[in-house]
C-alpha cells in the first residue's frame, strides 16, 4: 500500500476520500458516495453532457481531450451496444496516481462510468486495470460485487427502470495496451495491437459497438462535477483546463509523493514547495513534466502553469500527470538510454518507424553511453527521431521520438562529452549495467 | 488439466461478462499461470480448446504479454523497477543487490526453484520509488538495508 | 441492386480525377497511374496500416496519412510526391535495411525484391547504422516452405492470405517490438495445405520456395505463361524454365501473371509438383517388347511395327477388334485427334476414358437451354452457391478459393450439402449432412419431389430442408456446383431446379486437367465431339477389358492413362492383346504394353485444356526433355505408318493465305508481331501435320460450344464454352465413373512422380489406415 502524503496547497476532489475507508461501499455513501449518479439519473443526457463539457474536464489519460466533447461524439441510435471502457492500464513511467485512486476510492471510478454510462446511453461498462496491479483487481471485484448487492448495478439500477453492468477486466504486462485502440484489442483477449482509424472508438470500438474510452482519474472526477456543478469546478483551473489534477512527484525530491493540486499550478513551486526541493544540496538539472513521453524542461523552463496548454507553449506537454525531477548528478545520455529502452520494449512492434526506429536509438545510445560514440550518432539520433515523428501507427513512436529530440537538442554538450572514448563524465560508467541493458 | 475451484469460478463468471469467449482470454491465462507457476503447453492447449482458439493464437497473444510466460520460474518472482523514477532513486543499484544476494542475472532462477529476478519496466510505485513486486506484492521506498530484509522474509515464508 | 457506384472527384498531384465513393485512396491513385510504394497494404487482405511506406500528405491534415487506409472523400487534395513524402519514405527504407541482411546476390527474391526496388526509388542504401543486426538462423518449416527471419520486414501478408485468403490461419506474429515475428502453427514447423501463397506473396525473400531456393536467378530463367496439368480447376501458371543438361527445366511455378482465372491463386500441385516432368524415371526412348522383354529401340521402328500390328488387326479382325483409351492429361486437340484417329483409321468406335464425372448425363439435359453453365469466375462473383458433395478444399483447391474469398469479400451466401463436414462449411450460411449416397434425394427434393426426403431425414428436419427449398428457388442467379457424387438422374434433378431459378448456372466437377476435354472431344464409345451421338456405338473401357479377357480384342492402343492401376485389371487378361502405350512413366499398364511411346506432358507441349467449368485456356510449351514426343505427333506418326494419308486427319497446308508482311529491312518483324492476330483470325497457313492449331480450327467448326474467341484464347485468357450449345449427349450407365479421390497432395501418376508432393506426403507421417471393426 502506497504512502500518502499533503500539502496545504492541494486542493483535495478527486483525493478527497483518500485514507477514509471508501473502498466501503457504506463508508462511500457516506461520503456523498452515488449521490451523482443519483442525480445523473434525473437529468437528460445530453445535459450530462454539457455540465461536463462546461466544467473543462479534460482527459487525464495524457492527451488532454475534452471529456465532454469526446462523449458527444457517440451516436445517439447505434444498431450496436455501447459501451464505457475505463483506461487504467497505468504504465507510463513517473505515473503512479490511478493507481492511488483504485486503493482508496474504487467506487468513484465506479460512479464515473455510470455517469457516462447515462450521457451516452450504454448499458456496460469495463473497468481495465493493469495486470501488476493485481490487489487493485480485488479491490475492484469486491466493489463492483457490493453495488451489485445494493442494486446500483445490473438490473433497473437505483429503480430506475435502466440496466447497466459494471465489469472488471485485468491486463497481463504492456504499456502500449493503454492506448485506447490497443486497449480494447486486449479487452477482446487479443494481441494489444492498435487499430486503425478512423473509424474513432467512439463510433465503431469494443466489438464494433460506440464507445468512449476514459482514463480513470476522468472517470474519477465526473461524479465530483456532477454535485459540486461545471461552473465551481471550471474554476479551480484556469479557462479551458478544468479542475485539478493528481501530480506524481517523482525523482530526486525531498518529499516525493502523489498531491492533488489545482490545474495550472506552477511547475517551479510544485518542485521547491510542493515537493519540498532538490536533496542532498543537489541543483536541479531537469524536469520531465508528465510522463517518460514528455519532452524534458531545463531549470530555466520550470517556471510554466502546469495545464495542458501552458506546457504545450514550452514545446513540452502536461501529458499524464508524472512529475520526475532530476538533480544535477544525472548523466542525459544515461537517462535518455533508460527512457528509449522502455520505449524499445513496450513498442507493439507493429509499424516500422516505431520498431525499427526504437531498437537503433536504443543500441546507439547503449554504445555511446559506453563511450564507443560517433560525433555523426548524435545527429543521426536527431534524424531519426525526427523521421519517427508523426509517421507512426499509434503516438508510442512520438512518445518515443519527442523526448529523445529533446534530450538531444538540449543536452547535446553532454552527448559531445561522451564522444571519444572519454568515460562517461557523470557515472563510472557501469559498464555492467549496459551489457545487461543490452540483452534486454 | 485441473485448476483450482476458484480459477473454475471466475472463468465461468467472466466469460458471462463479454459478448465474445475470446475476450476472456488475457486475465484467464494470467491466472492459469498464478496457479501452475507457467504457462505449459498443456495449459495452453486447454485454455485455446476451452475458448474455441487455435493454439497458435493463444501463443501469439502470450508473447505479447510481458507478464506472461511459457517457461518456469522460481516460488518469488523478484521484479526490480529501473525505470526512470526508480533509477533515479537507486533501483539499478538494487537490481545490482539482488543479483548478487541471489546469484542469478536477469530472467534467472534461483537452483532451490525459490527466486527468480527480472528487470521490469514502470510498475506505478514512482512517488515511492525505488519499489519492486515480488509475485504481485509491492515494496516500496527500498534501500539496501530494507531489500535484504525483503528477501529474508520471502526466505523465511518459504519454510 | 447493381447500381453505379457513386463516384467522388479529388486532386492527387494537381491532377483531378474521380474514384468510387468508399474506396481507398492507394487504389484511386493507382487506377491513375499514380504509383503510391507499400509493403503492407495488398488488394482484399485486411488493411493494416503498418509499413507507413504510403505516406502522403492530405490538405487539411496535420500528419501525413496512410493512403491504403485513407478513404476518398469530395473535394480532397493530396500530394504524394513532394521532399517531405519523399524523405519519410526515405527514412522508412532506411529503417528497414537498418536490420535487414544486405544478402541480396544471394537471395531468392533477388532482382524481383519489392525493398530491393523501393531502395532503389528512394535512395536509401547508405546506412546510417553501424551495430550489428539482429541475426537468426534460417528455418525450415515444411518440406516447400523455408524462413529467413532476418529478411521478414513484417507486411504481415502472408499471415493474411494464409488466414483470411486460405483459411488454414497456420502463422501469426509472436513477441512484440523489434523481436517480433512471423510463427509457425507448430512451434518450428508448419501444418497446413501447403499452398505455398505465403511464399508467393512475401514481398522480400523471407519466405522461399523449398522446390526453387537457391537454384537460379530470377533472370536467368524464361517465363512461360500456361496452364496447370493436375487438377479440373485450370488455374493459369507461370513456369520458370532455365536449360538443363536434358533439355529445358522448370524450377518454379507461380502466377506473377494475376491474369488468369485463378487470379493470385495457386495450390501446392500448381505451384511444386511440376517436377515430375523432369523425374529421372522419365521414359526417353521407345521400348519394344523383344523375347518378353522391353528393349530400346528407334522411332522409326517403334512406329512402323505399331502401324504395321494395327493395320494387320483392322484388316484381319475388323476394327471392332481394338480398343483405344484416351487421356484426361492431354490436350483438346491430341483428344480430337485420338477419337479421330480411332473413328476414322482404325474404323472403331471402341474409345473410352477415366470418366469422373457425369458430363454427357448433363449435356443431355442442357441442350438447346441457354448459357447455364457457370465458369470459375463466376464462382467468384455469384450472390449465392449451393454445393451438393464433393470436398473442394481437397480436390478443387481453386474453386474452393474462389469460394471462400467470394463469401468474405462479396458477402455470398453458401449452401452446402455433404456427407462430410467438410472444411468450406466454416464459410457457409447452412450446412446439410446427409448419409452417404443421399445425394440423389437431397436434389429431387430441391428440385420439387417431397418424397424423395423420406429416405434420409427424420420429420424434424425437414422444416430445414423445405426453407432451404424454399430460399434456393428465391436465389436469382445462384450457381450450384456439384461432385460425382451427383451423376444420371440425379444430374436431371439438379439441372431442373437450376431451371426453375432465375439466372441459375451449374457447374459439374471432374477430376483431372482436361477431364472436361475429353469428354467434350468425344472420347466416348457411343458420343461425337460435342456429344453427338455415334451412328454406332463402340465398347466402353470395361468392355474393352472383357473383350480382352475373352480373347475378341486383338490390339489396344492407350494414350496417356493407365486402366490396369485405376480399374484394378488383371495384367493377364491383355496376354492376347497388341497393347501400345504412350507415357511419360513405365505404369502398370505400360509394364505389359508391346510397344511403349515416351511421350511430353502438357508442360512441354502447346494446345488447349478445357476446365471443369468448361473454360478453355492455352497450354504453352514451357520445358523440354530430350526425346519423348507429344502425343498429337506420335498419333500422326501412327496413322502414317499405318500408310493413312495424314491430310485427312490433320488439315495442315490449307488455311487460307496471309500477308506474311516484308520478311527483310525495317518492317522485317512485323511478321512476329502479328503472329497472334493472324493466329487468332485463322489466317495462317498451318505449314506442319503437327500443328495443333490445324485441328483447333476444326474442333471450333464441329464442336459448337467451342467457337469462342480465338484472339482471346490465343493471348492467354480463358474462354467459357457453354455444354448447353452442344449436341444432345446419351444416357450413360452410371457406374463407369469412378472418381480419383487424389487430395491436396496426390495426383494421380503425376503425383507419384513429384518429389515435392512426395516429400510433403512422407512429412505428415500419416496415421496408420483405420481397420473396420468387423
Ligand atoms: C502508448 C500509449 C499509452 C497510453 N497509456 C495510457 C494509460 O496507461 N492510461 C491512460 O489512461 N491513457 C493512456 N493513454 C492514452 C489513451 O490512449 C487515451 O487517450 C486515454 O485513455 C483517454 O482517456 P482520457 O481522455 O480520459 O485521458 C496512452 C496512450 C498511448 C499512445
Ligand atoms: S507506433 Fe507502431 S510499433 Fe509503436 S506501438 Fe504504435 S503501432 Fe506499435
Ligand atoms: S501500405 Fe499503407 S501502411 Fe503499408
Amino acid at each position: 500500500m502506497a504512502d500518502l502524503v499533503s500539502h496545504p496547497d492541494e486542493v483535495r476532489v478527486v483525493s478527497k476520500r483518500f485514507g477514509k475507508g471508501a473502498t466501503n461501499i457504506d463508508r462511500y455513501i457516506e461520503l456523498d458516495g452515488y449521490k451523482a449518479v443519483r442525480k445523473a439519473l434525473t437529468m437528460e443526457p445530453d445535459a450530462i453532457i454539457n455540465e461536463v463539457k462546461n466544467s473543462g474536464l479534460r482527459g487525464r489519460g495524457g492527451a488532454g481531450f475534452s471529456t465532454g466533447l469526446k462523449w458527444s461524439f457517440v451516436p445517439k441510435q447505434a444498431s450496436k451496444p455501447k459501451y464505457i471502457l475505463c483506461n487504467g492500464d497505468e504504465s507510463e513511467p513517473g505515473t503512479c496516481k490511478d493507481r492511488l485512486i483504485f486503493e482508496h476510492d474504487p467506487h468513484a471510478v465506479i460512479e464515473g462510468v455510470m455517469i457516462a454510462a447515462l450521457a451516452v446511453g450504454a448499458t456496460k461498462g469495463y473497468i481495465y486495470i493493469r495486470g501488476e496491479y493485481r490487489y487493485l483487481s480485488e479491490i475492484m471485484q469486491k466493489a463492483i460485487a457490493d453495488v451489485y448487492a445494493k442494486g446500483f448495478a445490473g438490473k433497473n439500477i437505483f429503480g430506475s427502470g435502466k440496466d447497466l453492468d459494471i465489469y472488471w477486466h485485468g491486463g497481463a504486462g504492456a504499456y502500449e495496451v493503454g492506448e485506447e485502440s490497443a486497449l480494447m484489442e486486449s479487452l477482446e483477449g487479443k494481441r494489444g495491437i492498435p487499430r486503425i482509424r478512423p473509424p474513432f472508438p467512439a463510433v465503431v470500438g469494443l466489438w464494433g459497438g460506440p464507445t468512449v474510452i476514459n482514463n480513470a482519474e476522468t472517470l474519477a472526477s465526473v461524479p465530483h462535477i456532477l454535485l459540486g456543478g461545471a461552473e465551481w469546478y471550471a474554476n479551480l483551473g484556469p479557462p479551458k483546463n478544468g479542475g485539478t489534477r493528481l501530480f506524481c512527484l517523482a525523482g530526486d525530491l525531498e518529499k516525493p509523493g502523489v498531491y492533488e493540486l489545482p490545474m495550472g499550478y506552477n511547475l517551479k513551486k510544485m518542485i521547491y514547495e510542493v515537493g519540498g526541493g532538490i536533496p542532498n544540496g543537489r541543483k536541479l538539472k531537469a524536469v520531465v513534466p508528465g510522463g517518460s513521453s514528455t519532452p524534458i524542461l531545463l531549470p530555466e523552463e520550470i517556471d510554466v502553469a502546469m495545464d495542458f496548454d501552458s506546457v504545450a507553449k514550452t514545446g513540452s506537454m502536461l501529458g499524464s500527470g508524472g512529475v520526475v525531477v532530476l538533480d544535477d548528478t544525472v548523466c542525459m545520455v544515461k537517462f535518455a538510454l533508460r527512457t528509449i529502452k522502455f520505449y524499445q520494449h513496450e513498442s507493439c512492434g507493429w509499424c516500422i518507424p516505431c520498431r525499427e526506429g526504437t531498437d537503433w536509438l536504443k543500441k546507439t545510445l547503449i554504445r555511446f553511453h559506453n563511450g564507443a560514440g560517433l560525433k555523426k550518432d548524435i545527429d543521426n539520433m536527431y534524424y531519426l527521431s525526427e523521421n519517427m515523428l508523426g509517421r507512426t501507427f499509434c503516438p508510442l513512436g512520438d512518445a518515443a521520438a519527442m523526448p529523445m529530440m529533446a534530450f538531444v537538442k538540449k543536452f547535446r554538450k553532454e552527448f559531445e562529452d561522451h564522444l571519444d572514448g572519454k568515460p562517461c563524465p557523470y557515472e563510472k560508467a557501469s559498464e555492467e549495467i549496459n551489457r545487461e541493458l543490452a540483452v534486454l | 488439466m485441473r485448476f483450482s475451484d476458484q480459477f473454475e469460478k471466475r472463468f465461468a463468471e467472466m466469460l458471462t461478462h463479454y459478448p465474445t469467449k475470446r475476450s476472456v482470454l488475457v486475465p484467464t491465462l494470467l491466472y492459469a499461470q498464478d496457479e501452475a507457476g507457467f504457462l505449459s503447453d498443456e495449459v495452453i492447449a486447454e485454455i485455446a480448446q476451452r475458448l474455441e482458439l487455435t493454439e497458435l493464437d493463444v501463443n501469439n497473444v502470450i508473447s505479447y504479454y510481458s507478464m506472461l510466460t511459457t517457461k518456469p520460474r522460481g516460488k518469488y518472482n523478484v521484479q526490480v523497477c529501473t525505470n526512470i523514477a526508480c533509477m533515479l532513486r537507486g533501483g539499478e543499484e538494487l537490481l545490482e543487490q539482488c543479483k548478487d544476494r541471489l546469484g542469478i542475472g536477469h530472467k534467472g532462477t534461483t537452483s532451490d526453484g525459490l527466486f527468480s529476478l527480472e528487470e521490469v519496466e514502470c510498475i506505478g510505485a514512482c512517488s515511492w520509488a525505488p519499489a519492486i513486486q515480488v509475485n504481485y506484492d509491492f515494496h516500496e521506498n527500498l534501500d539496501e538495508r530494507k531489500m535484504d530484509a525483503v528477501l529474508d522474509s520471502y526466505r523465511k515464508k518459504a519454510i | 441492386m447493381a447500381d453505379a457506384p457513386k463516384l467522388v472527384n479529388l486532386t492527387v498531384d494537381g491532377k483531378k480525377l474521380t474514384a468510387p465513393a468508399g474506396s481507398l485512396l492507394i487504389d484511386a491513385c493507382k487506377n491513375v497511374g499514380i504509383e503510391v510504394p507499400s509493403f503492407c497494404y495488398y488488394p482484399n487482405l485486411s488493411l493494416q496500416g503498418a509499413c507507413r511506406m504510403c505516406l502522403v500528405r492530405v490538405e487539411k491534415m496535420p500528419k501525413l496519412q496512410t493512403a491504403c487506409t485513407t478513404v476518398v472523400a469530395e473535394g480532397m487534395v493530396v500530394a504524394t510526391d513532394n521532399e517531405e513524402i519523399k524523405q519519410a519514405r526515405k527514412a522508412m527504407v532506411e529503417l528497414l535495411l537498418g536490420n535487414h541482411p544486405l544478402d541480396c546476390p544471394v537471395c531468392d527474391a533477388g532482382g524481383e525484391c519489392e525493398l530491393q526496388d523501393m531502395t532503389f526509388s528512394y535512395g536509401a542504401a547508405e546506412s546510417k547504422y553501424m551495430e550489428p543486426k539482429n541475426h537468426k538462423d534460417e528455418q525450415q518449416w515444411s518440406p516447400v516452405v523455408f524462413f529467413d527471419r532476418p529478411r521478414c520486414i513484417l507486411c504481415y501478408r502472408c499471415v493474411r492470405v494464409c488466414g483470411e485468403g486460405m483459411d488454414v490461419w497456420a502463422l501469426g506474429v509472436q513477441n512484440r517490438g523489434v523481436s517480433s515475428i512471423i510463427a509457425p502453427n507448430k512451434e518450428d514447423h508448419l501444418e497446413c495445405e501447403e499452398c505455398g501463397m505465403c511464399i508467393d506473396i512475401c514481398p522480400v525473400g523471407a519466405l522461399t520456395s523449398g522446390a526453387y531456393r537457391y537454384k537460379t536467378r530470377p533472370w536467368e530463367m524464361n517465363h512461360v505463361g500456361t496452364t496447370c496439368a493436375h487438377c479440373a480447376d485450370g488455374c493459369k501458371t507461370t513456369l520458370g524454365v532455365r536449360r538443363a543438361d536434358e533439355g529445358m527445366e522448370i524450377v518454379r511455378g507461380d502466377n506473377r501473371d494475376k491474369s488468369g482465372i485463378n487470379n493470385d491463386f495457386l495450390c501446392m500441385k500448381g505451384r511444386y509438383a511440376f517436377d515430375f516432368a523432369n523425374h529421372e524415371d522419365r521414359l526417353t526412348q521407345p521400348l519394344i517388347r523383344k523375347n518378353g522383354k522391353l528393349t530400346p529401340s528407334t522411332w522409326e521402328e517403334a512406329f512402323e511395327l505399331v502401324g504395321k500390328k494395327l493395320n494387320e488387326v483392322r484388316m484381319r479382325d475388323g476394327g471392332s477388334a481394338i480398343g483405344v483409351i484416351g487421356s484426361t492429361h492431354t490436350t483438346n486437340e491430341e483428344n480430337y485427334l485420338l477419337q479421330k484417329f480411332a473413328r476414322a483409321v482404325l474404323e472403331s468406335n471402341n474409345i473410352d476414358h477415366h470418366r469422373t464425372a457425369d458430363f454427357p448425363a448433363l449435356a443431355a439435359v442442357l441442350s438447346g437451354k441457354q448459357e447455364i453453365t457457370a465458369s470459375m469466375r463466376d464462382v467468384y462473383n455469384a450472390p449465392a452457391i449451393l454445393l451438393i458433395g464433393n470436398d473442394p478444399t481437397e480436390q478443387h483447391p481453386l474453386l474452393a478459393w474462389q469460394i471462400r474469398n467470394n463469401v468474405r469479400l462479396h458477402g455470398a451466401k453458401l449452401h452446402i450439402i455433404n456427407s462430410e463436414p467438410i472444411k468450406l462449411r466454416r464459410q457457409a450460411t447452412s450446412f446439410t449432412q446427409i448419409p452417404v449416397g443421399a445425394e440423389l434425394n437431397a436434389a429431387s427434393f430441391l428440385a420439387g419431389d417431397d418424397s424423395a426426403l423420406n429416405a434420409i431425414t427424420a420429420s424434424a428436419s425437414r422444416e430445414n430442408w423445405a426453407a432451404l427449398r424454399n430460399q434456393l428457388r428465391n436465389t436469382e442467379n445462384l450457381v450450384i456446383i456439384f461432385g460425382s457424387e451427383i451423376r444420371g438422374a440425379a444430374v436431371t434433378a439438379v439441372t431442373h431446379l437450376a431451371s426453375s431459378i432465375s439466372g441459375a448456372k451449374v457447374i459439374a466437377l471432374a477430376d483431372y486437367a482436361n477431364s472436361r476435354g475429353a469428354s467434350d472431344m468425344g472420347l466416348y464409345p457411343d458420343l461425337l465431339p460435342g456429344y453427338h451421338p455415334a451412328a454406332k456405338s463402340g465398347l466402353t473401357l470395361p468392355q474393352m477389358a472383357e473383350n480382352a479377357k475373352s480373347g475378341k480384342l486383338k490390339a489396344l492402343y492407350v494414350v496417356g492413362s493407365n486402366p490396369l492401376a485405376r480399374f484394378h485389371l488383371d495384367s493377364q487378361i491383355f496376354a492376347g492383346t497388341f497393347v501400345v502405350v504412350q507415357d511419360m512413366f513405365l505404369t502398370e499398364t505400360a509394364t505389359i504394353a508391346d510397344v511403349v511411346l515416351p511421350a511430353a506432358n502438357l508442360y512441354e507441349k502447346t494446345g488447349t485444356i478445357t476446365n471443369t467449368c468448361g473454360d478453355v485456356q492455352i497450354v504453352k510449351k514451357a520445358s523440354e526433355v530430350n526425346g519423348p514426343k507429344s502425343d498429337f505427333e506420335m498419333i500422326v506418326r501412327i496413322a502414317d505408318a499405318m500408310g493413312y494419308d495424314v491430310r485427312n486427319l490433320v488439315p495442315f497446308g490449307r488455311g487460307e493465305t496471309a500477308d506474311m508482311g516484308q520478311s527483310r529491312g525495317a518492317q522485317s518483324g512485323e511478321a512476329d508481331r502479328h503472329a497472334v492476330w493472324l493466329q487468332a483470325n485463322n489466317l495462317e497457313p498451318k505449314l506442319s501435320p503437327f500443328d495443333p492449331m490445324a485441328i483447333f480450327d476444326e474442333i471450333q467448326r464441329l464442336v459448337p460450344g467451342y467457337r469462342v474467341s480465338r484472339l482471346n484464347l490465343l493471348s492467354g485468357n480463358d474462354e467459357h464454352t457453354q455444354l448447353s450449345q452442344s449436341g444432345p449427349g446419351a444416357k450413360h450407365d452410371p457406374a463407369l465413373i469412378v472418381p480419383a479421390h487424389d487430395n491436396l497432395f496426390s495426383s494421380g501418376t503425376l503425383g507419384r512422380y513429384s518429389r515435392a508432393l512426395n516429400s510433403v506426403m512422407e512429412n505428415r507421417n500419416p496415421q496408420p489406415a483405420e481397420v473396420a471393426a468387423d
